[in-house]
C-alpha cells in the first residue's frame, strides 16, 4: 500500500483543506442554527466573494489577506440586506419558500457572474502561493497553514461575540426560543438579518483565504457548497464546534479517499458519509437524539 | 368527465401546433418546453401534492436517459424496449431512494439535501464508470427509422412528447380525484395529523415518489432519443433538478396545469433573454431566478392560479369569483 510518509502527508493536507471547508460551513451552520433554514445561496455568495478578492488584487493590488478587512464587512452588509429585504419578506415564513428563495438567489448570482465574466477560470499569482515550510515530518504549503490558523481566529472571534456581547445574547435567545425572545423585546427580524450577515461575512473570509491557492470561475463555489452541507449535517445542524470538527474530518476523509480511490471517486466518499449520516443520525454526530 | 375535459382540450390544441407551423425553431422550442413540463409534472406530484421538496430529481431523469442509451448502444436492444426499461429503471431508483429516506423519516430540508446527494453520487459514478461512457458520454447512432425510435420529422417527436405529457396530466388529475391524492395532500398539510388519522405516511410518500420518478424518467428517456447524446453533466446535472422544481413552482405548485404553464413561460422567457443577450451566456438563467423569487414573493400559488383568478374575476359576476 502506501508508505507512512505519504499517509501522514495526506492526513496533514486533509486537515488543512478541512479547515477551509470548516470556515465555509461555519457560516452555513450559524444561519441554520438561528433561522433554521438551509441557505442554498451560500455557494454562490462564496463565488461572489472570490471574485471580489480576485478583483481587489487585480485592480487595486490588494493582497487577499488584506482585502478580507474590506470584504468581510461588505459581505456582512450584503447578507444583512438580503435577509432583511429579500429572503425574509419573500418567504412569508414558510420553510419551503425560504429554500426556494435562496435557491433563486443562487441561480441569479451565479448566472449574473457567468454573464459578466464568462466561464473563464481566473487565478491570482501572489508571490507566496507556492511557499512551503518543513514541519519535520512533512511539508506544508504556506497559504494553507494561514487558512488553518485563520479558522481558529475566526471561530474564537465568533465565540467571543456570541458569549459576551448583547447582540450575541440576542442571537442565542432567538435561536433557543423565538417567541420568548420576541416577547422580551428583541427585534427578531433584525437578529435574523445580523445572523445572515455574519454567515455571509464568514463566506467572505473563506474566499480571501482560498484565493491565494485556488481559482475562481462563476461556479467555483459549488465545489464547496455540497461539502459544506455535509459538514453541517455531520457536525449537527447549527453546532459551531460540530462544524469545526466536521470540517476537519471531511478534509481528511476526502484526502484519504482520493489517495485510495482516485480524484473523482474520492468525492463519493463524502457523499456516502453525507447520505449515511442523514439516514441514520439526521441530527449529526454531535447533535442530540430527536 | 368535466375534470378531464380541460386536459383533452389543451392537448388537442397543442397537437395542432405542427399543422400550423413547419418552423423547426418553433417545433424545437415546443419539444423542449413539453419535455420540461413532463419532468416538472413528475416533481409536482411529489413536491406539489405531497409537499416533499426534492432537490435531486436529476437522479430519475438521468437514470432514464442512461438506461435508454446504454441498452441500445452496448447491448443492441431495440430503442422502444430500451425506452421502457429506462422508465422502469428511473422508477426503481425512485423506489430505492424513497424507501431509504422515508423510512428514516427525513422531511423538509433534510429530504431536500439527501435527494441532492443521491443525484450527485449517481453523477460521479456515471462520470467514471466505463459502461456509461465515463467522461465522454454515450452517443446513439443516427438511424432515422421509426423502429429505432428516430424520426425525420420533428413533428413526430413533438406528438410523442405531447402524448407523454397528456398521460402525465391525466395521471395527475386521477391522483387529485382519488383517495390516494387526498392522503397525499393530508401529508403535505400536516404530516403528524395525517398519521394520527391513520394514514400510512411512509407508504403514501413512497407511492408518490415512485409515480414522480416514473414520469421524470420518461422525460429523460425522451431526451436521449431526441438529442441522441447523454453525459453525466447533462443527465445527472444540478440544473435538471433545479428546473424540475422551478417549472411547477412558477406555473402553480400542486395544480394539474402548473408545470405546463411554468415550462412554456420560463422557456419563452429564456429564449427572449437569450435573444437580448446575444451570445453571452447566463442572462436566461438570471431571468429564471428573478421570476422564481418574484413568484414566491408575490404569487405564492403560481402563475396559472393567478391567471385563473384574473380570468374568473372578469368572466363571472362578483361573489362567484374565487371559489374552487
Amino acid at each position: 500500500m502506501f508508505s507512512p510518509a505519504i499517509l501522514i502527508a495526506a492526513i496533514v493536507n486533509g486537515l488543512l483543506t478541512g479547515a477551509l471547508y470548516a470556515l465555509v460551513a461555519l457560516g452555513l451552520t450559524l444561519i441554520y442554527g438561528v433561522l433554521h433554514i438551509i441557505n442554498f445561496a451560500h455557494g454562490a455568495l462564496l463565488t461572489l466573494a472570490m471574485f471580489g478578492a480576485f478583483f481587489a488584487y487585480r485592480t487595486l493590488g490588494l493582497d487577499p489577506y488584506l482585502a478580507v478587512l474590506a470584504l468581510a464587512p461588505a459581505f456582512f452588509v450584503l447578507g444583512y440586506a438580503l435577509q432583511r429585504f429579500v429572503i425574509g419578506p419573500a418567504a412569508h415564513g414558510d420553510d419551503r419558500n425560504i429554500l426556494l428563495v435562496t435557491l433563486g438567489l443562487a441561480v441569479i448570482i451565479e448566472n449574473a457572474l457567468l454573464f459578466a465574466f464568462r466561464a473563464d477560470t481566473r487565478t491570482i499569482d501572489v508571490p507566496y502561493a507556492f511557499d512551503s515550510f518543513n514541519l519535520g515530518f512533512t511539508f506544508v504549503a504556506l497559504p494553507r497553514a494561514v487558512g488553518f490558523f485563520a479558522l481558529f481566529v475566526a471561530a474564537s472571534a465568533l465565540w467571543l461575540l456570541m458569549s459576551f456581547t448583547d447582540i450575541g445574547r440576542a442571537i442565542r435567545a432567538v435561536a433557543k426560543e423565538k417567541l420568548g425572545a420576541e416577547l422580551a423585546g428583541i427585534d427578531v427580524a433584525h437578529v435574523y438579518a445580523v445572523t445572515f450577515g455574519l454567515g455571509t461575512a464568514f463566506v467572505a473570509i473563506a474566499a480571501c483565504l482560498l484565493m491565494p491557492s485556488y481559482y475562481v470561475n462563476p461556479s467555483a463555489g459549488n465545489a464547496f457548497i455540497l461539502i459544506a452541507f455535509t459538514i453541517v449535517v455531520l457536525g449537527g445542524m447549527g453546532s459551531v464546534p460540530g462544524a469545526l470538527i466536521g470540517g476537519l474530518i471531511i478534509g481528511v476523509v476526502e484526502s484519504l479517499s482520493s489517495l485510495f480511490l482516485g480524484e473523482s471517486l474520492g468525492q463519493i466518499g463524502i457523499f456516502l458519509i453525507f447520505i449515511g449520516v442523514l439516514l441514520v443520525r439526521p441530527n449529526g454526530l454531535f447533535g442530540a437524539w430527536e | 368527465m368535466k375534470d378531464f375535459g380541460s386536459i383533452v382540450a389543451v392537448v388537442l390544441l397543442l397537437a395542432a401546433v405542427p399543422l400550423v407551423t413547419h418552423s423547426n425553431v418553433v417545433l424545437n422550442f415546443m419539444v423542449v418546453a413539453l419535455m420540461t413540463a413532463l419532468f416538472g409534472q413528475g416533481w409536482n406530484i411529489l413536491g406539489g401534492y405531497g409537499g416533499q421538496y426534492s432537490f435531486g430529481h436529476a437522479a430519475f431523469f438521468g437514470t432514464g436517459a442512461y438506461v435508454t442509451a446504454v441498452l441500445q448502444v452496448r447491448y443492441g436492444i431495440n430503442a422502444w424496449f430500451a425506452f421502457g426499461f429506462g422508465i422502469a429503471g428511473g422508477a426503481l431508483v425512485g423506489a430505492v431512494i424513497g424507501a431509504l429516506t422515508f423510512r428514516s423519516g427525513l422531511r423538509g430540508s433534510h429530504f431536500a439535501l439527501v435527494t441532492l446527494a443521491f443525484a450527485e453520487v449517481l453523477r460521479i459514478v456515471a462520470s467514471v464508470a466505463p459502461m456509461t461512457g465515463a467522461g465522454v458520454g454515450t452517443l446513439i447512432k443516427l438511424d432515422l427509422r421509426p423502429i429505432a425510435f428516430q424520426f425525420q420529422s420533428r413533428a413526430v417527436f413533438y406528438w410523442i412528447v405531447l402524448l407523454l405529457v397528456a398521460v402525465a396530466l391525466l395521471t395527475t388529475r386521477l391522483i387529485e380525484r382519488s383517495r390516494f391524492g387526498a392522503w397525499l395532500v393530508a401529508v403535505r398539510e400536516n404530516e403528524d395529523a395525517a398519521k394520527a388519522l391513520g394514514v400510512d405516511v411512509a407508504a403514501v410518500k413512497l407511492g408518490a415518489m415512485v409515480i414522480s420518478a416514473t414520469i421524470t424518467a420518461a422525460a429523460g428517456c425522451f431526451y436521449v432519443q431526441y438529442f441522441l447524446f447523454v453525459d453525466s453533466a447533462i443527465a445527472y446535472g444540478t440544473w435538471i433538478s433545479i428546473e424540475a422544481l422551478l417549472t411547477p413552482i412558477i406555473g402553480g405548485v400542486g395544480t394539474v396545469f402548473g408545470p405546463l404553464v411554468g415550462a412554456l413561460v420560463t422557456k419563452g422567457l429564456g429564449e427572449t433573454a437569450q435573444a437580448l443577450a446575444g451570445d453571452a451566456p447566463g442572462l436566461d438563467l438570471v431571468a429564471y431566478g428573478v421570476v422564481l423569487v418574484l413568484v414566491i414573493a408575490f404569487l405564492p400559488r403560481g402563475l396559472s392560479r393567478a391567471g385563473e383568478r384574473l380570468l374568473r374575476s372578469r368572466v363571472l359576476p362578483r361573489g362567484e369569483a374565487g371559489h374552487g
